[in-house]
Formats: C-alpha cells, structure tokens, sequence
C-alpha cells in the first residue's frame, strides 16, 4: 500500500512538475524580453548620465517556489553520489528570475533600476517534513525621471 | 518619506543623519494554508500563500520603520536592508533596518 502511494506521488511529481516548469520558463522568458527595456544593476549610482531624477523609490518582489515530490526524491538521490543537483538549480533560477521580473513589473514607468539585491531563503527550514521550496526577494531602487526627457541612458 | 537602497538619493542631498531605524515581524499562516501548502509540495510550483505571507510581513515591517522615522523628524530611509529567518516552521520573521535622514 505504501509503496502505491509512493509510486502515485512520484508519477504526480514527475508529470506535473515539468509541465509546470515548462510553463513557468516559458513565461518568464517571455515576460523577461518585455521588460529588456528597462536598465537594471547591481551599481550604487545610476549608469551613464541620467536626467534630473524627480523621484527615487523602494520596490522590491519576491516569491516562494516549492520543487516537486518525484525531483526532491532524485535530489536525495543525487546526495548520495554527490555532484550538480539540477533539479534544485532550475528551481533557484526559476525563483531568482521571477522575482527580478516582479520587481520590475511593479514599477513599468521607471527610469533606471539601481542597486538591485537578491537575497535567498528558505521559510521552512527547521520544519519535521522538509519542504523544498525557496523564497526569493530582489529589491531595489527605482529613479524615475521626467518623461519628456528622450535620453535615457549614454 | 523617502525609501531607497542606496547610500544617496538621486537628486537630493542629505542635510542630517539621524540614526538607524528598523522593524521586524513575525507571521504565520494559519493551518488550512499550511496543509494546501504540503499538497501543492507534492506537485511543485508557486506557493502562493507564502509569498502573500511575506510581501505582507515585509509591508508591516516597513511601515513600522517608516513609523520609527517619522518619530525621529527624519524624512528619508537610505540604504534599507531586508533580512529574512525562519523562527519555526511555517513562520517567518522579517527585518527591515536603514539609516533615517533629513533630505533636501
């Protein structure tokens, strides 16, 4: 009976959890292209020479992604042999790009993204039942300048 | 009130420090959420009751440093840093500090 579950699990784990994947990459590489336009850095003061800055603003996203039952089992695997465990790396760089996405989804009318900072961590460490998920936050700071002002970076 | 993450605010000068200022919270989601979290587990994907959790916790945490701010007269934070943990399972606390300044 327990070995029926498992098996389950595993096949809900493994077929959902690509399709979601799929989904999820597929949309963030669209969204990403959208929002190219928009200069972002990790610099603490603005690239090339901006225009007057009329305003300056905290914005941040952030976002909690969980990997599925059928990777966290290969992932236990892979621990025993050691080497590069690629389900957790898709699932960082999925939670890492979606949140950078949402920073700057909540500021479309920015100027210039500076001093963007990523951090990392995990909400359910500690947990009996290990949960697999991350929480990504980026944050930054938005400047804005006066929209009649054509130049926007040199 | 001003909130950046750098070290200056673009276009304006600052005139006094007035010290750091921070807030933190703690937060739980109730049990319902947590199950729904488990299943979702199972299946991988966004939890989306935790990130509601934390852009929530993270808004507290804000407005009771901005609230610390006022209190000092400053009118500007600089260089705000966010700092998660988990306290216990299910639970977060979020930290928020920076420096409160006068800007002109």
């Amino acid at each position: 009976m327990e070995l029926i579950v498992f098996i389950t699990l595993l096949a809900l784990g493994y077929f959902f959890g690509i399709l979601a994947e799929k989904k999820h990459f597929k949309s963030i590489n669209k969204r990403e292209k959208l929002h190219l336009r928009l200069p972002t850095t990790s610099l603490k003061r603005p690239l090339g020479t901006l225009p007057p800055v009329t305003e300056s603003s905290l914005v941040s996203g952030n976002v909690v992604i969980s990997v599925d039952y059928c990777k966290r089992i290969l992932a236990g695997l892979r621990n025993i042999f050691g080497g590069q465990v690629s389900a957790y790396e898709t699932l960082v760089d999925r939670a890492r790009r979606e949140a950078i996405l949402r920073m700057k989804e909540s500021c479309p009318n920015a100027t210039q993204l500076i001093n963007l900072r990523i951090e990392t961590s995990s909400i359910s460490k500690g947990a009996k039942q290990q949960i697999g998920s991350v929480e990504v936050l980026a944050y930054g700071t938005a400047l804005y300048c006066r929209p009649d002002d054509s130049v926007y970076f040199t | 009130m001003f909130l950046t993450n750098t070290e200056e605010i673009p276009g304006k000068t600052i005139q006094v420090c007035k010290g750091v200022v921070s807030g933190s919270t703690v937060r739980a989601k109730h049990a319902g959420r947590d199950i729904m979290a488990s299943i979702k587990n199972i299946f991988g994907g966004e939890l989306v009751a935790y990130t509601e959790l934390l852009s929530e916790s993270r808004d507290e945490a804000i407005s009771r440093m901005k609230q610390e701010a006022q209190e000092m007269g400053a009118n500007a934070i600089v260089n705000v840093r966010f700092s998660t943990s988990s306290v216990a399972a299910g639970a977060a606390e979020i930290y928020v500090y920076g420096t409160a300044v006068v800007v002109k």
